[in-house]
Formats: C-alpha cells, sequence, structure tokens
C-alpha cells in the first residue's frame, strides 16, 4: 500500500468521572495508509469510537487525551491550535455517524448543509459550492438530486439521509472518512447499497476509510485491514483474509463464532464469551480478556501480554494464541456455550454487576 | 405440491398448528383524511405449529410488530381472525381473553425500556404471579428464585433494581419475565437486537435451551437474517403489510421463490472476506412505498426485477401457493423464475 496517511502512537485517552478514572482508550497504535480501508471491531465499551474522536480531538468531556501522538502527514494532531484542528476536520478528515437521523439539522434544507460545510473551510467559494451540492449528491446516487437539494432532512428515507450525510463528509475532499456504525441503524437492503457506495467512493475517489463496527461481516465486505479491540487495547490486527481464516486472540477468534451466518446451515450452537466486558475504572490484572478466555493459563492472570508478531502482518495480543491450543479444548469451548447446565453452574460464581454499588 | 401430506387431524387431539391467522387485517385510519389509512396489515395468513420457531423477517414498516400485536390481542384486527390453540381470540373478551394471555407472553426488543426502574426484579417477576393468583405467596417467592436461576442469574438478586444490571442480564429478566406463568407460545419482537454479538449469542443460545426445556413455541421476529436461519424451524417473510413468502429455514435460504426474498437475503454480508469478494448484491430499485397507499396488483411489482408491468404483476395480486420445496409458499406469478 501507498504512503502513511495516519499514524496513531500509543493513544491513551481517560474520562475523570466521579467513580475514577476510566481507562477507554489504553495504548493504541495504529496506522492507516492512503486509499486504505481499516475496520476496528469490537464491542460496546472498547474504545473503538472513543479512539476515532481522539482522532479528530472530540472527546467528549470529562475525557481527555493523556498522552500519545496522532501523526498525520507529518504533523502531530495533538499539538494543533484552534485555528489548525478546525482545519483539520471536514478539510483532512471527516466523519459520519450512526444516526444520520439525529446528524442533520431538521431546519434547514439538505443542500443547505452540504453547502455549508463546504463555505466553512473555505475551500470553496459560495458560488461554486452551490453548484458542487448537487455533484456531490449524484455522486451518492440520491436520484433527481436537483430537486432534492431543496429537501428537508425528514423529506429524505433514513437511506437517503445517510447518503446525505456521506456526501456531506465528502464535501471538501477529505483523505480520510471515518464512519462510526454508518448502517447499523437501516435496513438490510439500504446497508447493502450503502456499504455498495462506499466501495465504489473509495475506489473512484481514493479515500480512506475507517470503519468502525461491531459487525464482522460488514468488515469482510468492506475493508482491506482489520484491529480488534477489546477494554480500550489493540487485541489482535491484521489483514482481513488472514484475521478471519486464522484469528490467534481468543477473543477475535469467540467473536467470529458468536455470530451466526446466513449463508449455513445452523451446526453447531453459537459460542457465547461467558461474563461481561471488564470495568474500565478497575480493570483485571494481566491480560484483560483473561476472566473471560476460555484458553485461560496462569500467566494471563499476571503478566499482560504485549503485541507480538504472529504471522506476516499480523499481530496477537497472547500469552496462548489459538494455533497452540489442543484441539479438544477448542471443541470444549464451543460446546460449554452456556447450555442450561452451566448457567446453573455460572450463578453460584456471578460477579457483583460491574459499574454499580450493590445495594438498593 | 404434495398432497399427500394434507391428511385431516380431526380425529387426533392435538392440532399440530397452536395459532393460525387467517386473512387478518389491521388498518389504522388517519385522522382528517377523509378515509385514508395505514394499512399496516393487509391480507396475512399465517401458522404457527406446536414446538417450532417460526421466523418473521421483513424491513421496517413492513407490519411485523403490527401483526405480533395481532397475534397477542393486544391489538383488536380491522378483519380476519386469529385462531390460537383452537379459539378465535380476536372475540374473546374479560375473563376468557384473561385465560388466553395467560398462554402467550412476549420478549421486548429494549431490555431498558421494558423493564420499570422502580421496581426489584422480585416484583418484576412476581407480578405476573400476582396477576393470575399463582399460588402461594410463599410458592410465588420460590417461583421467582426459580425463574431467576433458569435464566442464568443468581437468585438473591431479587432486591436488585433493573438499573444495577447490564443489558445482556435485563434481557434474562425479561425473559424470566416471560417465563413466570408458564405460556405455551412466547413471541420475541427483535428479542435480541439491541444486545452486543457476545451477549447476543448468550441469549439465542438461552432461548433454544428454554425452548427444549418447556417445548415452547416461539414467534420469533427479527431483522437479522443470519441470527433468524439459525434459531427458526420455519421463515415467513413479510413486505408492505403482507407475507410474501413461507418456508423451512434452509429451503428459503437455499431456493427462494419469491424475488424479494431472494433480494433481501443477497443483501446479507457475511462474516468471510472470501465469500464477501463474490457476493454480488440484488439492488433493488427505489423504496419501500406507502402503506397509506400500496402498489396495485403485487405490491413489489415497482422494485421487483423480474415483474412484467403493466401486466399481470401491476393488475392482479398473486395468491401464496404452493412453489419450490414441500412445505414452501410463495406470492409471485413468476415464483422461482429468476
Amino acid at each position: 500500500m501507498g504512503q502513511i496517511l495516519l499514524q496513531v502512537d500509543d493513544l491513551h485517552t481517560q474520562f475523570f468521572t466521579s467513580r475514577g478514572v476510566v481507562r477507554a482508550v489504553d495504548g493504541v497504535s495504529l496506522h492507516i495508509d492512503a486509499g486504505e480501508t481499516l475496520g476496528i471491531v469490537g464491542e460496546s465499551g472498547c474504545g473503538k469510537t472513543i479512539t476515532a474522536l481522539s482522532i479528530l480531538r472530540l472527546v467528549p468531556d470529562p475525557g481527555r487525551i493523556t498522552a500519545g501522538k496522532i501523526m498525520f502527514r507529518g504533523r502531530d494532531v495533538t499539538k494543533f491550535d484552534d485555528d489548525e484542528i478546525r482545519d483539520f476536520r471536514g478539510n483532512d478528515v471527516a466523519m459520519i455517524f450512526q444516526d444520520p437521523m439525529t446528524s442533520l439539522n431538521p431546519v434547514t434544507k439538505v443542500g443547505f448543509q452540504i453547502e455549508e460545510a463546504m463555505t466553512a473551510h473555505n475551500r470553496f467559494s459560495a458560488s461554486l459550492a452551490r453548484t458542487r451540492v448537487v455533484e456531490l449528491l449524484k455522486r451518492v446516487r440520491v436520484p433527481a438530486a436537483e430537486s432534492r437539494v431543496k429537501d428537508y432532512p425528514h423529506q429524505f428515507s433514513g437511506g437517503m439521509r445517510q447518503r446525505a450525510m456521506i456526501a456531506m463528509g465528502l464535501a471538501n475532499e477529505p483523505s480520510l472518512l471515518i464512519a462510526d456504525e454508518p448502517t447499523t441503524a437501516l435496513d438490510v437492503t439500504v446497508q447493502a447499497q450503502i456499504i455498495q457506495l462506499m466501495k465504489q467512493l473509495n475506489r473512484e475517489l481514493g479515500t480512506a476509510m475507517m470503519l468502525i463496527t461491531h459487525n464482522m461481516a460488514l468488515v469482510a465486505s468492506l475493508c482491506q485491514r482489520v484491529v480488534v479491540m477489546y477494554a480500550g487495547r489493540i487485541v489482535e490486527e491484521g489483514p482481513v483474509e488472514q484475521i478471519f481464516k486464522s484469528p490467534q486472540h481468543p477473543y477475535t477468534w469467540s467473536l467470529l463464532r458468536s455470530v451466526p451466518r446466513v449463508d449455513e446451515a445452523r451446526k453447531d450452537r453459537l459460542v457465547s464469551i461467558h461474563g461481561l466486558p471488564p470495568d474500565l475504572t478497575n480493570p483485571p490484572p494481566g491480560c484483560k480478556f483473561h476472566p473471560r478466555c476460555p484458553f485461560v493459563i496462569d500467566r494471563c492472570k499476571i503478566d499482560e501480554p504485549g503485541l507480538s508478531e504472529v504471522a506476516a502482518n499480523q499481530v496477537a495480543r497472547c500469552w496462548v494464541l489459538m494455533r497452540n491450543v489442543k484441539d479438544e479444548d477448542v471443541a470444549a469451548a464451543k460446546a460449554s456455550a452456556l447450555s442450561l447446565d452451566a448457567a446453573k453452574k455460572l450463578k453460584a460464581e456471578a460477579p457483583p454487576e460491574v459499574g454499580t454499588v450493590a445495594g438498593g | 405440491m404434495q398432497a399427500a401430506e394434507k391428511a385431516p387431524a380431526t380425529a387426533v387431539k392435538a392440532d399440530p398448528v397452536l395459532l393460525r391467522v387467517k386473512n387478518a387485517y389491521k388498518h389504522f385510519p388517519i385522522s382528517g383524511f377523509g378515509g385514508l389509512a395505514v394499512r399496516a396489515v393487509d391480507g396475512v395468513d399465517l401458522e404457527i405449529r406446536r414446538g417450532e420457531t417460526l421466523g418473521l423477517v421483513g424491513e421496517s414498516g413492513c407490519g411485523k410488530s403490527t401483526l405480533a400485536r395481532l397475534i397477542t390481542a393486544l391489538l383488536p384486527v380491522t378483519a380476519g381472525k386469529v385462531v390460537f390453540d383452537g379459539q378465535d381470540i380476536t372475540t374473546l373478551k374479560g375473563r376468557r381473553l384473561r385465560r388466553i394471555r395467560r398462554k402467550m407472553q412476549m420478549i421486548f426488543q429494549d431490555p431498558f425500556a421494558s423493564l420499570d426502574p422502580r421496581m426489584t426484579v422480585g416484583d418484576i417477576l412476581q407480578e405476573p404471579l400476582d396477576n393470575f393468583s399463582i399460588g402461594s405467596v410463599r410458592d410465588r417467592r420460590r417461583r421467582v428464585q426459580e425463574l431467576l436461576r433458569l435464566v442464568g442469574l443468581n437468585p438473591n438478586f431479587t432486591n436488585r433494581y433493573p438499573h444495577e444490571f447490564s443489558g445482556g442480564q435485563r434481557q434474562r429478566i425479561g425473559i424470566a419475565r416471560a417465563l413466570a406463568v408458564n405460556p405455551s407460545f412466547i413471541v420475541c419482537d427483535e428479542a435480541v437486537s439491541a444486545l452486543d454479538v457476545s451477549i447476543q449469542a448468550q441469549i439465542i443460545n438461552l432461548l433454544q435451551d428454554l425452548q427444549n426445556e418447556f417445548q415452547l413455541t416461539y414467534l420469533f421476529i427479527a431483522h437479522d437474517l443470519a441470527v433468524v436461519r439459525h434459531l427458526s424451524d420455519r421463515i415467513a417473510v413479510m413486505y408492505l403489510g403482507k407475507v410474501v413468502e413461507t418456508a423451512g429455514r434452509n429451503d428459503i435460504y437455499e431456493r427462494p421463490q419469491h424475488p424479494y426474498t431472494k433480494a433481501l437475503l443477497s443483501s446479507i454480508p457475511v462474516p468471510d472476506p472470501a465469500v464477501e469478494r463474490e457476493r454480488a448484491p440484488i439492488a433493488l430499485k427505489g423504496e419501500i412505498p406507502s402503506p397509506v397507499n400500496p402498489p396495485s396488483g403485487c405490491r413489489f411489482h415497482p422494485r421487483c426485477p423480474i415483474a412484467r408491468a403493466p401486466g399481470v404483476c401491476s393488475e392482479q395480486e398473486p395468491p401464496l401457493e404452493p412453489h419450490g420445496a414441500r412445505d414452501q409458499v410463495a406470492a409471485c406469478h413468476f415464483a422461482g423464475q429468476f
């Protein structure tokens, strides 16, 4: 791939709450090349959205980037002053969000909102911006773009609104588009259209894309490389083909087997990861995944593994690695997928509720 | 079209079909618009057999949740019948309706909105028992603990409030509440959609275990077709207020007869990059039309890749007829011809 566009180096983003410090992003390093599509997957609260918001320096209060560098084309985003960061957002990196219903202003016309994104950055003159709006809506395949620029968001369907959001993101020709769960709120047929559109735009415009999602199938469909996050850390990273074929971290492995596939008849029970993700104010010692890991060994409980190379271009944070797990243990992990008996046993050792104090 | 299977079941005590929806309609009038109505459910026929899981899929606005509310008698039908266990429940009232309600329960999508935040888990689970005066007070308390154990929660959690639980645990409480009165039929309306993937797998496995243990019949409504395929025995596909196809779970995925089913299935990404490179989703033209004024003839014809319009597709509404595999029905003039 081409040259490195964005390099995140040992990023720490923490939230200073009354309950303590939440280490939402805990030492994340990643990069994205120009024109590349990178997927970031993980469950709610794993830090994937906060990583993206940190890149744009949009971390909400009481959160702060406490350490790390974010290098964009050789300049450190964390050191940008107000003018520079304003210029960076939108011009260099744009972001689209999950819910197109709430990200558009309901009282102004869609065309004007896209135009505003351009005039705000002085990239295009007012008259050029106006003509570009129609062009952009056509580019994202909004039918009858000439008349629809005058519509209000409520006159657009969900899919059309997400197209308008993508048009707005692309308005200033950014070199990176961050999409946070862009299709989660949409119906499947509409989702397929939006994925198709993002693929085409990536090919046509060469815009690099960072797709943040919990949906492994979307990553398989859209991305070249994938980063798997758990409890604020990267646990595995590599080319999509390789990660899906031979995941080495038990979390990645479980994640892939916990979703049924539409193209396969039911065979096994789903692998479910027992328990809950850790409380990030008080993460477990050692590997953050060890309390839920079916292949845990003693070392995992005290000593946190680093990210180490497990294959060409593939890194994983694990002492065990899936290729070293015995077949019978894998079979046992599949079988243990919380049957009734297992559930009964589990309740005895059920941990106190994460994030809340017992009582009430 | 195997006619051999149609043996009349009059002599048999238990009808294999637990619930029959016969030509059901639900129209919501729009006030001030001179007789216009949202035709949410517009002539649906459906059977749910004892002990099976029927998956009901379709995009937002196709009427699947409205249909679920008709089936559970939470909404009155505009026309048509819903026969549960041999009884037409659309005409029932009062005590007889309550007796039926005890047999059918519902699990909802949002575990944050469907539990009363001011009630303890014990009260939430005991309420259905109180409602139907089941057992003595001591029996009820014991039953609450048993329910918690059944769904994999600590039985000592009875004094806790919903906010102390995670989304997955709340969904377990919702399931326990549905099980409290020993129903035979449970409607799961997007019951796992709001959950994270690893938690979703736990709940899916739990639903399967409970079905095996208590011989439950499920109507499983979801928009995630992969989950539906995993859980269901048969699947019904809805489009704009109508059922367009019903078949066994593997038949419908391997040999869809209705072009909408085929398009819907082709749009789902698969967690496998090798498959994804080859997959070509069938792009549907336009968007779902308004249920206030559905298209003439076959409702799907303006978006259908194989429609003959103007022609038979825009003029005649196709009936649900057997096509393809045994036990498969589709409403299409050109079923399977693509």
